[in-house]
């Protein structure tokens, strides 16, 4: 019986082709806008994760932002790693510069730290060493140059040892970073130096004092642990003042973007849903159009024994079939789309899931049915004579 | 064997009582072939659907094969219509996307009868009908008198109790008519019980017995 409806709900919507079409289009744009959004969101946060779970999840950042006239010291920041939970400490400062070697001349990002930043930050180094308690303690003017500044400055990378001058300042290359896995084939990527903290301080005639510093643990669950004891510290350190620095930490900044993202998704979800209940009307003035002009159908196949169960799978089905070949149309088309994203647009990378495949064939299906039950109990409660009767 | 006992069905048509079946009897052999006759608003059509189940009557009782036919539930009538009364209608009543073989079939689809069976049954009706060659044709690529008789192998594919034809002949030119009242002929000699409704005393006068209905009332009356 049920094959019997299928075919016959296919030989409908096969007789009046476009007709169907127009009505399937709704469903395949509404399935098409709830993969694609979808799939957009989900690329979107998957990046985020990535990059910031390169930075390594047991990670604090600590901004110092009003002294008290009374500034952390370096000697002081390496006293922190007397704290069990407490695996790494690294201050760091930032500045710029120009960098030279022979005629070339570029602009360099510059950082000041120490050793343990290397760790803290997860580094790796293609040649030579990173910057050594030695090279801070004795102000050395060493640098430690990534791929970019390396490519840019030498056209090479077996630089260790050759000297740059980096604002007028002669500093020896040390090492050499690897190409970061992320911003692999990016052009745009800047020039970066990392050189001794005390270095810094000498060339840009800043202090030696510390106002921002990496601290990591030892595993991801003492994270909670190192920051109690770090904002203790801190809170006494700084008379009492909560609001005289900042702690990040690098698994709440994660935990807030895929908070983010995850309302993204639910409110384009939200969106593409309302296109699918439209596509769903659709589905229903058509049925309901279909209903009258085949009055005399449905009186003839009630003369010879139809009941109205009968007639109302019939209709049933062929709402369902309508908005599921839709969606079936729907999720192929976005699977050419999510590609294409990938492969033309730079800027976006879309992922699309299982899951998502399987809501918009499930919310279709739904659809379908909800959208189909008046009609179709519109036409099984035709009364037959009635329906004979009808002439179009 | 189908016997209406003092049927009777009225209609309100603008404040208006209009008694279409007043007290009408009749009864109705197996193997019998009747006309009822009567010019149009006689209640004909009244009769007609009440007979074919497709209504039922206010008042009085009407028997099919001894079966009591009142106050049943539209599923069970289209399952008495299904298994018992075989249409055959003026303007044919195919639906116009099934082929013949299908229009045929599908009072069987909906007895759920085995595909094997319904092919049978199916080969054997159009055999009857002389429609060999035509099974696989839409209507609308038949003639008037083809399309009549895939109506009528849809009406005896079921082996119903009655075949109830209402004007079978009135959208036929005469030379189609005569064919098609040759093979009600035909039919019944084979031993069906056939209802025949017109309003035309030629088509008429060919069945055995001759009913004729006017305003509402059931009268006998002798074939020429």
């Amino acid at each position: 019986m049920v094959i019997q409806s299928v075919k016959m709900a296919m030989d409908s919507i096969m007789s009046n082709k476009l007709r169907s079409f127009l009505t399937m289009l709704g469903m395949i744009i509404g399935v098409m806008s709830l993969v694609i959004l979808v799939s957009i969101v989900n690329g979107a946060t998957k990046s985020v994760t990535d990059s910031i779970a390169n930075i390594g999840t047991n990670m604090l950042a600590v901004n110092i932002k009003d002294d008290k006239d009374e500034p952390l010291s370096l000697d002081e920041i390496e006293e922190l790693i007397d704290y069990d939970s407490v695996k790494n400490v690294a201050p760091y400062s930032t500045g710029s510069a120009t960098a030279k070697y022979e005629r070339t001349s570029e602009s360099i990002s510059l950082y000041g730290t120490t050793g343990a930043y290397y760790d803290i930050k997860g580094l790796s180094l293609e040649r030579g060493r990173f910057i050594k308690n030695a090279d801070v303690e004795g102000s050395t003017f060493v640098a430690v140059i990534n791929q970019t500044a390396a490519q840019e400055l030498f056209g090479q990378t077996h630089v260790v040892g050759e000297t740059i001058s980096l604002n007028g300042y002669r500093f020896t290359v040390i090492g050499v970073l690897e190409e970061e896995e992320s911003t692999k084939g990016n052009v745009s990527e800047r020039l970066e130096a990392y050189i001794p903290f005390t270095a810094l301080s000498k060339i840009t005639g800043n202090t030696r004092n510390v106002s921002s510093l990496y601290i990591s643990s030892a595993d991801e669950e003492s994270m909670d642990a190192v920051e109690n004891e770090i904002t203790k510290f801190l809170y006494q350190r700084f008379s009492y003042d909560s609001d005289a620095f900042s702690i990040t930490n690098s698994s709440t900044i994660m935990e807030a973007m895929s908070s983010v993202n995850d309302t993204m998704k639910w409110m384009l979800g939200g969106i593409a849903a309302i296109s699918l209940l439209v596509g769903g009307i659709g589905i229903m003035n058509i049925m309901l159009v279909s209903v009258t002009e085949r009055t005399r159908e449905i009186g003839i196949r009630k003369a010879i024994g139809a009941r109205k169960k009968t007639i109302l799978m019939q209709f049933l089905i062929e709402a369902l079939l309508v908005s599921v070949m839709g969606c079936l149309i729907g999720i192929l088309l976005s699977a050419a789309t999510v590609a294409g994203i990938n492969r033309f647009v730079d800027s976006l990378s879309a992922s699309m899931s299982v899951d998502i495949v399987m809501i918009a064939m499930g919310f279709s299906a739904f659809i379908g049915v909800v959208f189909g039950i008046y009609p179709a109990y519109k036409a099984a409660n035709k009364p037959p004579i009635e329906a004979l009767r009808y002439s179009n | 064997m189908i016997e209406l006992d003092n049927l009777c069905k009225t209609y309100e048509i603008g404040g208006d009582e209009v008694h279409a079946l007043d007290h009408a009897s009749l009864k109705i052999e197996d193997g019998e072939f009747v006309s009822i006759i009567g010019p149009s608003g006689s209640g004909k059509s009244t009769l007609m659907n009440i007979v074919g189940c497709l209504d039922v009557a206010d008042g009085g009782d009407y028997y099919l094969d001894g079966v009591p036919i009142e106050n049943y539930k539209e599923d069970e009538l289209a399952r008495i219509r299904n298994e018992k009364i075989g249409f055959v209608f003026q303007n044919f009543n195919l639906l116009s996307r099934l082929s013949a073989e299908e229009n045929i079939e599908l009072p069987l689809v909906y007895q759920q009868i085995h595909k094997e069976e319904r092919k049978r049954r199916v080969d054997e009706a159009i055999s009857r009908v002389s429609l060999e060659r035509r099974r696989k044709h839409k209507p609308v690529e038949l003639s008037g008198g083809q399309q009549q008789r895939v109506a009528i192998a849809r009406a005896l594919v079921t082996k119903p109790s009655m075949i109830l034809a209402d004007e079978p002949t009135g959208n036929l030119d005469s030379k189609t008519g005569d064919e098609i009242m040759e093979l009600f002929h035909e039919l019944h000699k084979q031993g069906n019980t056939i209802v025949l409704i017109t309003h035309d005393e030629k088509v008429a006068n060919q069945a055995e017995r001759k009913v004729r209905i006017l305003d509402g009332r059931v009268y006998e009356e002798e074939s020429e």
